[in-house]
């Protein structure tokens, strides 16, 4: 008789669970261990030079004034107002910028496999002007050599005397109701919601069903004719506010300025010509059958691109117009550069000098980018799982 | 922002002998000293054709380099921006900040500053194109004004309009010079700044001789050289040079003549130039020469003015406030005893 077959003996800690989790412990207690002596250390040497530090200065009165604002905002405002101030610029500069960079460059991408030579070349030669010259380049390019060598307020470029421009910035006719503003409104979004649920319905017949009803009319209905009905009985009248030069500057209106006009044109432009690649690359790496199936079919040609390649085309696009999107959010503080009012110009530029308070400042930028680019990616994974489970 | 970035992480990560006390024997070790400049301030700090600082607040690091280490030249220069320049103070990057820095309480307190004498007494004033037809400050309501970001100017001008019941429009920029070019490239109806920056910057304009300076000064901007709070040895170096220059300025000490006032001079004279049996040197923690080299590099308060600012400079300033305290300005030396 043999003896039995034991295995050797192990000693505890070379167990592979132990073995992973002691691994674990010691990295993560370095890593706790890195974090405290960077915040004692500089808590320490803050404190050794009488700078004063915490978060406490958000609530002090700025002191200065910031040229655009969504938010109301003074120079009695505090430093804790200016952040949010500047968070929201930077949010709709990245906002303006996705769709701008998005429609421009779903429109190139699909030039660029165009069966026309000239539309095609054309597409490429954008794409290759626009990817290949630094952003910060090109944001210099649209403040520095084009808006501002516009003339000034008093010998600005009239559009059928309604829109202003000069070096001052574009301004536009502002509309304004004078009464029942609100019902319209909610008539507004209340045809919105209803547009999308009936869309949504028969969206879900369609798909259990194989006949769905038409819904497209919902949204004429919905988003014009009832809130257009609101407006004929409330008897509101819509007025526009066209700019006036008074004084040194147009009054009135809507104004956009420059430096915003160049952030978004420069953003947008250099983001679409990446974006426009990105589509043209989901829309080649679809397989040649499919469209062939699709042609073998009977499809028209709009049809097999809408029906059969965009749709499958998107599983390809999505992550990488994730990282895009992200990239764009995050070089909009390039425009800090051109003087728009955004994150690094007001928290990491003003606030910082004003305050003394670098460390805090910085935290703070960094805080907002690190919150942005996590909430694009999440949005961005939710669409891709979608598109993933559902091919649309 | 590269700079402030590595001066923030300075902070984050120095070790617990942090730019404190030993000042001077870093500086003693390591052979010159680092002053932060302008990014190009003509008459107080700017590069000239050969690519050497120069200007009124360079000649007071010269100065104190002069006094420290007895070589002027002993001085490298970090030029750095409104943003930058309280950080890369604070994390050691440079042992003096001379550059046109306004004096206030939260700078000498919250950031941790000791601000040396006034070198120079400056106020806020507005630069308008001629062609405007503004004459006076209170005209300027509804315009869109250039200004330094991260500057007291940025805060006076709204405190102006405020009190006054005007609104403006802001365009901010970092850089001085990037204002400067706003302004002039039209974007601005108004350029708002010390009124020695003004005077300054007009130089370069493409048509200096199209603007005007307005006659209102908004705001008191006494500029002077800063140090780290938590060196007093360090700063009791700075505090005094500035203070042998004007006191040789008052003494009729020059450049030219400091070696026969040396010898020749009244006990005041012989006790600043070090040639009294009471030297000063031990005092301050230097040699008895300390004075005399300190003036000898560039001349007295006077003559810095002079060759800098004066009327026979492109900037053509009057002394005004910054006449000595016996011919009409408010300048003046504490006793060197």
């Amino acid at each position: 008789m043999t003896a039995p077959f034991l295995p050797p003996r192990q000693i505890f800690w070379t167990r592979r669970r132990v073995k992973s989790l002691l691994v674990q412990v010691v990295f993560l207690g370095g890593l706790a261990w890195l974090a405290y002596f960077l915040f004692a250390n500089t808590t320490a040497n803050l404190q050794r030079q009488g700078i004063a530090s915490g978060f406490g200065f958000l609530s002090q009165r700025a002191g200065f004034d910031v040229s655009l604002s969504f938010l109301p905002f003074t120079s009695d405002s505090s430093y804790g107002r200016a952040f949010w101030v500047a968070v929201v610029n930077a949010l709709v500069l990245s906002a303006l910028g996705i769709v701008l960079a998005t429609i421009l460059g779903f429109g190139l991408g699909l030039a660029r496999v165009s069966k026309n030579w000239l539309i095609a070349r054309l597409a490429t030669v954008y794409i290759e002007i626009f990817r290949n010259i630094p952003l910060l380049l090109q944001l210099f390019f649209w403040y520095f050599a084009i808006l501002r060598q516009l003339p000034g307020p008093k010998e600005s470029v009239v559009l059928a005397d309604l829109v202003f421009l000069n070096n001052r910035g574009l301004y536009m006719p502002r509309p304004q109701v004078d009464q029942g503003g609100w019902v319209i409104m909610v008539c507004f979004v209340a045809g919105l919601c209803m547009a999308l649920v009936m869309t949504l319905r028969a969206r879900q017949q369609r798909l259990k069903t194989g006949h769905g009803p038409k819904s497209w009319y919902w949204w004429p209905i919905g988003l014009v004719a009832l809130p257009l009905t609101a407006f004929m009985i409330t008897g509101a009248s819509l007025s526009f506010v066209i700019p006036e030069l008074r004084g040194f500057n147009y009054r009135g209106g809507m104004l956009m300025l420059p430096e915003m006009l160049a952030a978004l044109l420069g953003l947008g432009f250099y983001i679409a010509a990446a974006i426009g690649e990105i589509v043209r690359s989901g829309i080649q790496g679809v397989d040649k059958g499919q469209v062939e199936a699709a042609s073998a079919l009977g499809l028209a040609r709009r049809d097999i691109m809408r029906l059969v390649v965009l749709p499958q085309a998107m599983r390809i696009i999505i992550p990488p117009l994730a990282t895009q999107y992200l990239s764009l959010a995050k070089n909009t503080s390039l425009a800090a550069a051109i003087a728009f009012p955004e994150i690094i110009s007001i928290v990491a530029g003003t606030t910082l000098t004003q305050t003394g308070q670098a460390l805090e400042a910085i935290t703070l930028a960094m805080l907002f980018y690190m919150g942005v680019s996590l909430s694009i990616a999440a949005v961005m994974n939710f669409l891709n799982y979608r598109v993933l489970r559902h091919g649309n | 922002m590269m700079k402030l970035l590595t001066a923030t992480t300075a902070i984050t990560l120095a070790g617990t002998g942090l730019a404190l006390a030993g000042t001077i024997d870093d500086i003693k070790a390591r052979g010159h000293i680092q002053c932060g400049v302008t990014q190009g301030v003509p008459g107080f700090s700017n590069p000239n054709d050969a690519g050497d600082w120069t200007g009124f607040d360079v000649d007071i690091c010269r100065a104190v380099a002069a006094a420290v280490l007895s070589d002027a030249d002993a001085v490298r220069y970090t030029p750095l921006s409104n943003t930058e320049r309280f950080t890369a103070l604070q994390s050691g990057e440079v042992d003096i900040l001379s550059r046109t820095t306004t004096r206030t309480l939260n700078r000498d307190t919250a950031l941790g500053l000791n601000f040396a004498p006034v070198v120079f007494y400056d106020g806020q004033g507005f630069m308008v194109r001629e062609s405007s037809g503004i004459t006076s400050a209170l005209e300027l309501d509804g315009t869109t004004v250039c200004v330094s970001a991260g500057s007291t100017s940025e805060l006076n001008v709204a405190d102006y309009f405020t009190a006054n019941n005007m609104t403006y429009e802001p365009v901010r920029f970092e850089k001085a010079d990037e204002v400067l070019a706003a302004y002039d490239a039209g974007r601005c109806d108004v350029y708002t700044s010390d009124l020695s920056g003004l005077a300054a910057r007009r130089l370069v304009m493409q048509n200096p001789a199209e603007h005007l300076m307005l006659k209102e000064t908004i705001s008191k901007e006494p500029l002077a050289p800063a140090v780290r709070h938590g060196d007093d040895a360090w700063f009791d170096i700075v505090t005094w040079t500035v203070y042998a220059l004007i006191a040789a300025e008052e003494l009729g000490v020059t450049a030219a003549n400091i070696d026969q006032m040396k010898a020749e001079g009244s006990p005041d004279v012989q006790r600043l130039l070090g040639s009294s049996e009471t030297g000063t040197g031990e005092w301050v923690g230097l040699d008895n020469d300390w004075a005399t080299r300190a003036i000898a590099a560039g001349g007295n308060y006077g003559e810095l003015w002079a060759r800098h600012l004066g009327p026979d400079t492109p900037l053509k300033l009057a002394r005004g406030l910054n006449e000595l305290y016996n011919n009409g300005g408010i300048q003046y030396a504490m006793p060197i005893k």
